[in-house]
């Protein structure tokens, strides 16, 4: 398979990111087609075209789109989520610096399709360069007449705003979202009501994922017929993969869904020189680890799914023979720790207590029956917490005891991690 | 804890829903919980962070079920206190599903990691639903091996409620309690992870009227009082239904007692009026009546020394009865007995003395209210559920979180559910009033197009202050079809009115000037006749007391500095021969001619009538007391003077009143008195209004610090033009006065009217009456302090 470049196409030309370079690219045209459009037209285009959000779920764009009750006097809401805090993911932020006008562009083309005259963004805190990136992009595309009254001379009117988050993982999620954004703690909300009807201040509300809305243009430009035409039956299109870890050439990779991480490696110069891959995250650190014996699984949805994953945000993070699993897991486990919101009882209580436990057994510390205490602690979490951050934090613990148990016996056996983790570093043997 | 969605008023018949659980089949209203449907058929499934009251948040995830809709299982277990029954529902609770069972015990074990091993020396040992239900659902051993999380404990988050935030599991009642009912919003929680915690704003404590109802509700020993901790252990103590006996609210209430000695008191439910709340005044002050002042002997005073000296009960019996009867008496029960004392009371006067001159009423009031009582409030049936249905309420010399907070909940649930209409008729808009969403009129003929036949009209008693407003009330009412309710403030009014304490009234609504009404009672008390002028009411009585014409008089609980004109009040018991009831030692105890002490809500049983004429029944609590209850003095007085009253006790009071039966004769007319203009003030004058703090310095809530220190701060309120004509700016010392004395308080500039002033009416830096010796509308001077 090649790659597909669509979004990340013109990434190489240095102005992509001004509305000059934008235009110049082809940008807006997209918008003045669909501004011409009913607005259900374009969501039966969404639909038909099979785009699936791309923040993890993997919900069908379209469909959400349709569940916002028209006529209903009520306003409606567009937020766009670019809170990408998913350990690993590394699509969304590059996309903005690289060219924000496609997002905006395709902000327009989703509020107008809903019937909403008031978008936000909402980005993660702490990508500050990011944050003032997207705010001259949405103050050039006012200037030009793009958002505000009257756009294009079209009569729709469309507002914007960048709201920068204060930096929490929990925040991605798209209700906790909703309270940040309405000034409040973020901490996931009780479903139903879901957003579609009752979301930012009560209102129906769209909530997508960046490269979701950025695809937008794209799909309607280039029509149903070529956007299906890449990927596999039901997950269609192109998507970003964005590769790191031992990898000689980290990065984001743009193909249609459905490639290999076989075939990604090939693209990308391979595993790290010398070495050989040992686990990898399909979706982030929140989806179960695949080992190398899952090179050729297809990545969509259906594929990692079969294979007992979760494609999630393809965020491939590829770790090589010199990592202690243990050690791997500890630090993932450590951020949910962090990251647990609190509000609910396993997922606070959870994590606080399996990272105590992973501290011992990386210090080998402990017996075997602690790993099935692991085992046990995940299963009291997995499905039974408020929401996915909480079954996310059991993922690398009960896959990475699937494939590397023998590991974890190996720390307690030695008394000690038997790895030396300056190995597992990229400066390893640089100075030595 | 309530059962159902208690007060959710069931308009139609509620449409039902039919669900299995755990092979048992359940029919429920739809809109039911799977928790609370399971209740219905005795099937406890454990939780925390639901109650009844509150709006669901699934947040500790210790309810967690097997569920299954039309044949399709969730793929994970569901809160089965966020998720209502629809029809077909197969449910599995702990009882019939192995995995639901493994959830529950999995979240039990989360709990339990972080949670201190305090149970020997906490509070809530031995009623703490996490303790019990660690019981039921948790594992006898424990398999965390690592380190719990700790914080410094406790920290006070007010001065009566302290927090331990290492057992808090962070259920979140509190703060929702807070937030959805109190509408006080001082805490709430911060931080993440295992570090999340309730907190405090700090320059902003929790100061709320309503904040030991978190204590109660908290689920685990997290939230404690600052008076009650460390008290006692729940299995030690004794517990009674009681009511409150603060306020006209008439809360259902619980008293602790071990060792024959109040500890503490919780709300009780009552859906109809209470819910599961009340306020802070009613939780914690109780400990009056255990004051150092409190009387204990009879005293009588000694005609040679002139002072009080202890005395046999025979001996004071007989000296009162013989004061008594030897020139015209008058009584003055005061606005805080039980139905049963207050009727024994008005029973005393008339058959005993044979005079109509008593009145009830220990505060301002009008020969206007006097009609209106009789004409609009004796036997009215307007109630809390009027609030629930009405469309919407006027709050006329209301300010019903400081006067009744309970109404004040009640009008708040609905203002919350249903967007309910509120407007209040006050200088300002107060925070109480702010929180009901009230939209703020200054005078009473700015209203009229506020109401609808479903407009429900509170008016408190302050109205009386004000001549002619009782009447426009009536008046808008009966062209709008709105209802009128009368609220007063103190727990016994309501059931004095009933009970005929006042000149104008017989009890049960019989008018004094209608004879069949007279020999109706007169047969039913076995007496010949009743006396039949109308009787003097509580200022004209002192008037008579003060000039000689009234010789003596018998008073309940009565404050000089509670009327209007405090100087004749003085004048009257320096010169009459004075026969007092009293718990403590006070102005009237300090010039009477004979005391008797009685016994304190706690050691007697009655009935309070609260606002709605509901019966708020209590039962004693210290059951081995040798006090004596006003209804027993009387009694013992009646006999002596050779009246018999012949009622034993309150239960025979009660039994007596009952039978009396409803008036259906004709009702005293409405009072018609015109409206008076305020008085113009000039520069450097403004127009008095006052009114109390829920927490203020009530004798009823002497010796409980940690409460007082809730109280709001005093402060003077102007409107800034008005401020600014005087010279002073916000936060400077502004005094008021009067020929009779001043005040001075810093200023609140308020958005008011212009030469109109505010001061609390009895709070720490501001007792209107000793101070000033004026009431609300008076015309007072103001000026710069500096
Ligand atoms: C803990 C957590 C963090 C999340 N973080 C993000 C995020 O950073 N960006 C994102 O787009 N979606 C994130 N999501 C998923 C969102 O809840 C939501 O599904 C998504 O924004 C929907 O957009 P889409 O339909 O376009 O994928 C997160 C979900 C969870 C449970
Ligand atoms: S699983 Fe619970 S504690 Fe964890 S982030 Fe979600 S709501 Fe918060
Ligand atoms: S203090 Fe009590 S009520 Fe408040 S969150 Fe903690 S456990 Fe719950
Ligand atoms: S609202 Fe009134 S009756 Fe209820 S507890 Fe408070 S003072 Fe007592
Ligand atoms: S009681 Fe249901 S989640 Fe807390």
């Amino acid at each position: 398979m090649k790659l597909t470049p669509v979004l990340s196409a013109n990434w190489d030309q240095k102005d992509l990111f001004t509305i000059d370079g934008y235009r110049r690219n082809g940008g807006y045209s997209a918008m003045k087609k669909a501004l011409a459009m009913e607005p259900a037209a374009i969501i039966s285009l969404i639909k038909e075209s099979g785009l699936r959000g791309r923040g993890g779920a993997g919900f069908p764009t379209g469909l959400k789109w349709s569940f916002i009750p028209q006529g209903d006097g009520k306003p409606h809401y567009l937020v766009v989520n670019a809170d990408e805090s998913e350990p690993g993911t590394c699509k969304d932020m590059p996309l903005l610096l690289a060219n924000p006008h496609v997002l905006i562009e395709g902000v327009i083309i989703a509020s107008y399709a809903i019937n909403s005259n008031q978008a936000f963004i909402y980005v993660r805190g702490e990508v500050v360069h990011v944050v003032r990136r997207l705010q001259q992009a949405v103050a050039d595309a006012y200037a030009a007449g793009l958002l505000g009254k009257n756009i294009d001379g079209k009569g729709y009117d469309l507002d914007l705003v960048i709201h920068a988050g204060a930096g929490a993982y929990i925040c991605g999620e798209e209700t906790a979202l909703l309270d940040s954004l309405e000034g409040f703690r973020g901490q996931p909300r009780l479903r139903p009501p879901f957003p579609a009807i009752a979301g930012l201040y009560a209102c129906p509300t769209v909530i997508n994922n960046v490269e979701s809305i950025a695809s937008v243009p794209a799909i309607i430009n280039g029509g149903v017929a070529w956007f299906a035409s890449m990927g596999t039956e039901k997950s269609k299109g192109f998507t970003l993969y964005s590769l790191s870890g031992h990898v000689k050439q980290p990065g984001q990779y743009e193909a249609p869904l459905g490639i290999t991480l076989r075939e990604l490696l090939e693209l990308s110069g391979g595993v790290r020189e010398g070495h050989t891959l040992k686990f990898w995250t399909p979706g982030g650190s929140s989806t179960p680890l695949f080992t190398a014996e899952h090179l050729d699984v297809p990545l969509d949805y259906e594929g990692v799914a079969s294979a007992g994953s979760m494609l999630g945000t393809k965020a491939l993070q590829i770790f090589d023979e010199t990592t202690c699993i243990v050690r791997a897991v500890l630090r993932w486990s450590e951020f949910y720790q962090h990251e647990s919101c609190g509000k609910c009882t396993p997922c606070r209580e959870g994590t606080y207590w399996l990272v105590q436990i992973l501290k011992d057994l990386e210090a080998g510390k402990g017996t075997e029956e602690d790993l099935d205490k692991l085992l046990d602690l995940c299963d009291n979490i997995l499905g039974r917490a408020f929401c996915a951050l909480g079954d996310g934090a059991t993922s690398p613990i009960t896959s990475s005891i699937k494939y590397f148990r023998s590991e974890y016996i190996a720390h307690l056996t030695a008394g000690q991690c038997p790895f030396d983790p300056v190995a597992s570093t990229l400066f390893a043997g640089v100075n030595a | 804890m309530t059962i159902t969605n208690n007060t959710e008023n069931v308009v139609a018949q509620a449409e039902m829903v039919t669900a299995t659980i755990d092979g048992f089949e359940v029919s429920v209203p739809k809109g039911t919980l799977i928790i609370r449907a399971a209740e219905t058929i005795g099937i406890q499934i454990p939780r925390f962070c639901d109650h009844p009251l509150l709006a669901p948040v699934g947040a500790c995830r210790q309810c967690l079920v097997d569920v299954e809709v039309n044949g399709r299982a969730f793929p994970k277990p569901q809160a089965s206190c966020t998720m209502p029954i629809e029809p077909g529902m197969v449910v599995k609770t702990q009882l019939s599903s192995p995995v639901a069972e493994k959830a529950q015990r999995g979240v039990m074990e989360f709990l339990l990691i972080n949670h201190p091993l305090d149970c020997p020396v906490c509070d809530k040992g031995g009623e703490c639903p996490l303790q019990n239900q660690a019981m039921s659902t948790g594992q006898g051993q424990t398999r965390f091996e690592g380190t719990k999380r700790t914080f410094p404990k406790p920290i006070n988050i007010s001065s009566q409620v302290l927090l331990d935030r290492e057992r808090c599991i962070l259920c979140a009642r509190c703060t929702r309690f807070s937030e959805q009912i109190a509408g006080d919003p001082f805490i709430s929680m911060s931080e993440r992870g295992a570090l999340q915690q309730v907190a405090i704003y700090e320059k902003d404590p929790f100061e709320s009227y309503f904040s030991g109802n978190t204590i109660q509700i908290c689920p685990v020993g997290a939230l404690t009082g600052a008076s009650y901790r460390f008290r006692a252990r729940p299995f030690d103590l004794v517990s009674t239904a009681t009511a409150c006996e603060h306020c006209a609210a008439g809360c259902s209430m619980r008293t602790d007692v071990r060792r024959s000695k109040v500890l503490r008191r919780l709300a009780g439910d009552d859906p109809a009026v209470n819910e599961e709340w009340n306020c802070d005044k009613g939780r914690w002050a109780f400990t009056y009546a255990t004051a150092p002042d409190r009387l204990t002997t009879p005293l009588i005073r000694n005609e040679m020394s002139g002072e009080l000296v202890p005395a046999s009960w025979p001996e004071a019996i007989a000296v009162a009865a013989a004061g008594l009867s030897k020139s015209r008496a008058a009584v003055l029960p005061g606005g805080r007995l039980t139905l049963e004392e207050v009727y024994t009371y008005q029973k005393f006067a008339r058959v005993v003395l044979g005079t109509n001159d008593i009145d009830f009423r220990a505060r301002p009031f009008s020969a206007e209210e006097s009609a209106f009582l009789a004409s609009h409030v004796v036997g009215s049936t307007i109630s809390n559920a009027d609030i629930d249905s009405a469309d919407s309420v006027l709050l006329i010399s209301f300010e019903a979180e400081e006067e009744s907070p309970i109404i004040f909940l009640r009008i708040r649930k609905q203002v919350m559910k249903r967007a309910l209409k509120v407007g209040t008729v006050a200088p300002f808009l107060t925070p109480g009033a702010s929180k009901l969403n009230a939209m703020l009129y200054h005078s009473i003929t700015e209203i009229e197009s506020f109401f609808t036949n479903k407009s429900l009209i509170l008016v408190g008693e302050r109205a009386a202050q004000t001549p002619g407003l009782l009447s426009k009330v009536i008046e808008i009412a009966n062209s709008s079809g709105a209802k009128i309710a009368w609220i007063p403030r103190r727990a016994g009014e309501r059931g004095a009115i009933e009970a005929g304490a006042i000149g104008n009234l017989l009890p049960l609504g019989r008018p004094v000037s209608n004879a069949t009404a007279r020999v109706d009672i007169a047969a039913a008390w076995g007496i010949a006749s009743l006396p039949s002028g109308p009787g003097l009411d509580t200022l004209e009585i002192l008037k008579s007391a003060a000039t000689g014409q009234i010789g003596a008089l018998l008073i309940g609980g009565l404050d000089p500095f509670d009327l209007a004109e405090p100087a004749i009040a003085l004048a009257a018991l320096d010169s009459a021969f004075v026969v007092s009831l009293e718990l403590r030692e006070s102005e009237v105890t300090k010039r009477a001619n004979v005391v008797f002490p009685v016994a304190s809500v706690t050691e007697k049983s009655g009935t309070f009538l609260n606002w709605e004429g509901r019966e708020r029944g209590f039962e004693q609590v210290l059951k081995d007391t040798t006090r004596v209850s006003d209804l027993r003095v009387l009694t013992m007085l009646a006999e002596a003077l050779a009246a018999p009253l012949n009622l034993r006790d309150s239960v025979s009071a009660k039994a007596e009143f009952d039978s009396l039966g409803e008036w259906d004769g004709e009702r005293t007319p409405a009072p018609s008195e015109p409206i008076v203009a305020a008085p113009t003030p000039s520069a450097g004058e403004a127009v008095l209004i006052t009114w109390r703090m829920l927490l203020d310095l009530g004798s009823m809530q002497d010796g409980e610090a940690n409460l007082a220190g809730t109280a709001r701060k005093a402060n003077v309120k102007l409107a800034a033009e008005t401020a600014s004509e005087i010279g002073v700016r916000d936060g400077d010392l502004v005094r008021v006065s009067t020929e009779a004395g001043s005040i001075a308080l810093p200023l609140e500039i308020t958005e008011m009217p212009v030469r109109v002033v505010w001061l609390p009416e009895n709070s720490f830096g501001s007792q209107i009456r000793r101070s000033l010796r004026v009431t609300s509308g008076a015309l007072v001077r103001i000026g710069s302090e500096a």
